[in-house]
């Protein structure tokens, strides 16, 4: 980013430093409701880290990463998908459609037809606002925030119509046993570890590792992700290199409607295992801050969303323990996003003066 | 205002009308100005030169109050003043005209020139004393414009008089200039340059800031240098020569002719053939164009800025889509339809230096060695197994063609925007030329470009057509065309005007042309 400061104080000290002030203020959020902001840390990183919070710590985390990985990559090519919503949501019917359609012999084949699922269904819902941004210039943002609520009312339809299951619940039937995949306590068990039962982190977490991964090569190793790095920072200059700018909107939106999609691997059929009403729980949302704060890197976006994984169980173990309200995490959340997102220059531009003074000092 | 009479002869006896004492302003590490101090006489026409990053426009700006001086002082006539804002500065008697006029379009001249100074809560009164003030200032300075003509309706050379009658109508005594003939016709700017000695005469002081010495020669009473921040030379005009300020400019001396020797044109390589092109608003840009272009020839495309030159270079690089016509290569016709791919022309041997290297010659954020292999990534050389990019290769490539161009700092690793504008010049042509291609398109090939590297560039573009290949270069520097061209074509709206030998024209019948008048029609 920067070409004055050493990486490491690019990269590091500095988010490191922005998210402590966002953490002051929120300490002087929970003040202002009287409450004890040392407490309310101890209530959230215990509630995040005990040996049962932490699979649902990583559960959120899994989840984080795909939409977070979805929104990084088509930031690349300067494509604000907002639709992770949605993307994650089709998706999830997709999983529920080819998983309540046949019974599979063993969870590995129903990881991978659901992992397929969830590519092609969040890669078609998509597809439909990348053509007409490319082709017509409709708006991005404004389309595939249309399409979250398209896909709302859609899923809605679903589990009350022709999806519902027994009895009156808004919700598919169950998936078959066979579909059901190996959560944290099972893998730890084929290792001989300890992981505690019924926790909802589940082997997809391990599909947003390699994910993040296949991403990081994609963007940076790769002729397709220079060709979208290029014409991300100047269309102009795609079109002078020979880059169809119709190609790669394309191609961009699908990756990342995919990615979002891959989240219904680890909520549709990972925790619930039936098509449920708001399944994505507002992660299509959160992975736009976890791309920014993550800076669009792999690495920033498993970093972030792990932490916005401990924001949110820990919040949720807030409530339990003291009763603060779950909009208060909320907060917590809007300052993390605000101070990283916007008000990183306050600690950046002091940073730059005190290096640059430093830098001079040492060259002369 | 000073109640001095300001006359053009008895200058020492008034405080100098700018005054600047040790002046210094860094952004970050960069130390634009160091120390500068410079004394402007009243009623005194005075040139900055200076190559691009060498510290001119930011001194202006701290006198019109854009940035404010890490040290120094200013004082205009002789009254220490602070300026904050550019308010400060309008008060303070200085009005600026940009190089990118600051102008709305759609608002009439005389909307323009009160925008900003209205008085009163109706615009009435303003607008019918403007309308008095503009007729005044126009017999006075030969600055008529009709004040009810849109800004879009009226030509660039116009416009610029609208900024300079928003100055003087704020009571501007100094007026700052900067880069004002970039946009104009030699006739324009012979014209600008007429309004500035009037202006002189009835004592107003100018700056001008160029990177055109000749001009600086013709209409400057002194000239300040500067070269990396630093003011190296006051000087005045008549005791100076082009080449004496080109060496203090650049630190050394510089070769200002191109040397070449005579062509050796061979067979047609290209033919253009009524190409048209009407933009998405119906306007015809570009209006049945043809030409051929010839092996081991330099065809020199002339014109004011938006005459059509850019469009043609964009068919026939394959960025845009001729609306009619066609383009044929080696007696091929090659497809200028909006299906056109610049990926295609450049396996068919075109190259091309787009004329805005920060927009499309460059993906500014980019490493060199991403750079250098733009728009050829897809080339086997250059390509990895399974879509993957060969980094390895792009990286020792991008070594070989920094060290060939002499592009500095040799850091593949840096990214474009950390270059110079010279430099990054040369990471494109670096590119398009060490593909060997037979035809290379070449827009404003120095613009932004330090002297020192234009040399190197000319020279480079020489070497391409000596080595047999076909070259079409497109430039609004008329200096540079008649320097570098075997033949000559001037456009102007649109149309080729006239072609014309370098040998057999000059600067004066270019500039006609370029004005759309054809010379030999009049006699």
């Amino acid at each position: 980013m920067n070409k004055n400061l050493p990486k490491w104080v690019d990269l590091g000290l500095i988010p490191l430093l922005t998210l402590l002030l966002a953490f002051a203020v929120s300490g002087l959020v929970v003040l202002s409701i009287g409450q004890d902001p040392v407490e309310v840390v101890q209530v959230m990183i215990k509630g995040a880290f005990n040996p049962f919070g932490i699979g649902h710590t990583l559960y959120f985390t899994t989840s984080f990463i795909f939409t977070g990985l979805a929104v990084a990559v088509a930031f690349h090519a300067r494509l604000f998908n907002i639709g992770g919503e949605g993307q994650a949501g089709i998706a999830g019917v997709g999983v529920a459609l080819v998983m309540l359609s046949y019974d599979w012999p063993h969870w590995s084949i129903a990881l991978l037809v659901g992992t397929l699922a969830a590519l092609a269904f969040g890669a078609a819902w998509a597809a439909i606002p990348a053509y007409l941004q490319a082709k017509r210039g409709s708006h991005i943002v404004i389309t595939t925030i249309m399409f979250n609520l398209i896909a709302t009312a859609i899923i809605g339809y679903l589990v009350v119509g022709p999806m519902q299951g027994e009895g009156s619940q808004p919700q598919s039937e169950r998936f078959p046993a066979s579909a059901s995949l190996p959560d944290f306590h099972e893998i730890f068990g084929w290792f001989g570890l300890e992981f505690a039962k019924h926790a909802p982190a589940n082997i997809s977490f391990f599909i947003a590792l390699v994910a993040a991964l296949l991403v990081w090569i994609l963007i940076w190793k790769t002729r397709l992700g220079y060709e979208m790095r290029a014409f991300g920072h100047s269309e102009k200059a795609a079109v002078y290199a020979g880059i169809s700018p119709l190609k790669i909107t394309m191609i961009a939106m699908l990756i990342s409607g995919a990615l979002s999609g891959l989240m219904a691997v680890n909520t549709v059929q990972g925790e619930a295992e039936r098509l449920l009403l708001g399944s994505v729980e507002g992660a299509g949302f959160i992975g736009i801050a976890v791309a920014l704060m993550g800076r669009s890197h792999p690495v920033g976006v498993l970093l972030a969303a792990f932490l916005f994984g401990i924001l949110t169980q820990g919040g949720a173990e807030l409530q339990f323990e003291l009763g603060i309200p779950a909009q208060m995490i909320t907060v917590i959340q809007a300052l993390i996003i605000m101070f990283t997102g916007s008000l990183e220059n306050l600690v950046r531009m002091p940073m730059e003066k005190i290096f640059i003074r430093a830098g001079k000092g040492a060259t002369s | 205002m000073s109640s001095t009479t300001n006359n053009a002869g008895r200058l020492d006896a008034v405080a100098p009308a700018i005054e600047l004492s040790g002046i210094s302003k860094a952004f970050g590490p960069v130390q634009a100005n160091k120390d500068i101090s410079m004394t402007v006489a009243k009623g005194a026409i005075h040139g900055i030169v200076g190559e691009n990053g060498a510290g001119k426009s930011t001194l202006m700006s701290i006198l019109y109050g854009f940035y404010k001086a890490d040290a120094g002082s200013v004082k205009i006539d002789g009254v220490p003043t602070q300026i904050n804002d550019s308010h400060d500065a309008i008060a303070a008697g200085i009005g600026m005209v940009h190089q990118h006029f600051m102008l709305v379009d759609n608002f009439t001249v005389l909307e323009n020139v009160v925008l900003g100074a209205e008085e009163g809560a109706t615009l009435g009164p303003s607008l019918r004393k403007a309308r008095k003030e503009l007729k005044r200032l126009a017999d006075e300075y030969e600055l008529d414009v009709n004040p009810d003509a849109l800004i879009e309706d009226i030509s660039v050379g116009f416009q610029q008089r609208v900024e300079i009658l928003k100055a003087l109508y704020r009571q501007a005594e100094i007026l700052i200039l900067d880069e004002p003939t970039g946009v104009l016709t030699p006739d324009e700017a012979d014209h600008l340059f007429r309004i500035l000695r009037n202006l002189k005469e009835q004592g107003k002081t100018i700056v001008i800031i160029t990177h055109k010495l000749r001009e600086i020669m013709d209409v400057t009473d002194s000239v300040s240098v500067m070269r990396r921040g630093e003011m190296t030379k006051t000087i005045a005009t008549s005791t100076t020569s082009p080449e004496d300020l080109a060496e203090a400019m650049v630190g050394r001396r510089v070769l200002l002719e191109v040397d070449k020797k005579p062509a050796v044109v061979g067979e047609t390589v290209m033919q253009m053939k009524g190409l048209s092109v009407t933009d998405v608003h119906g306007v015809k840009r570009l209006k049945n164009v043809s030409f051929e272009l010839k092996r081991g020839e330099i065809l020199g495309i002339a014109g004011v800025a938006g005459n059509g030159q850019s469009e043609l270079l964009e068919v026939i690089s394959g960025i845009g889509a001729a609306t009619s016509g066609e383009v044929l290569m080696h007696g091929e016709a090659i497809d200028v339809s909006k299906h056109a791919n610049a990926e295609l022309r450049r396996k068919r041997g075109i190259s091309h230096v787009p004329e805005d290297r920060h927009q499309r010659g460059l993906v500014m954020p980019f490493m060199t060695w991403e750079n250098t292999a733009f728009g050829y990534h897809n080339e086997p050389e250059y390509s990895g197994k399974m879509g993957l990019a060969n980094q390895h290769h792009m990286k020792e490539d991008a070594r070989e063609k920094m060290e060939r161009f002499d592009i500095r700092p040799p850091n593949p690793q840096l990214v474009a925007s950390h270059f110079s504008g010279g430099n990054q010049q040369k990471i494109v042509l670096a590119r398009e030329i060490e593909r060997n291609p037979d035809v290379l398109l070449i827009g404003q090939p120095t613009r932004g470009v330090d002297i020192g590297a234009i040399e190197f560039i000319h020279q480079q573009i020489v070497n391409l057509r000596d080595a047999g290949k076909a070259i079409l270069l497109v430039s609004v520097e008329l200096d540079e065309i008649q320097a570098l061209s075997d033949r000559i074509l001037v456009m102007f709206d649109g149309v080729v005007q006239g072609e014309r030998l370098p040998e057999n024209t000059n600067e004066g019948e270019l500039g006609l042309l370029m004005a759309g008048v054809d010379p030999e029609a009049n006699s």
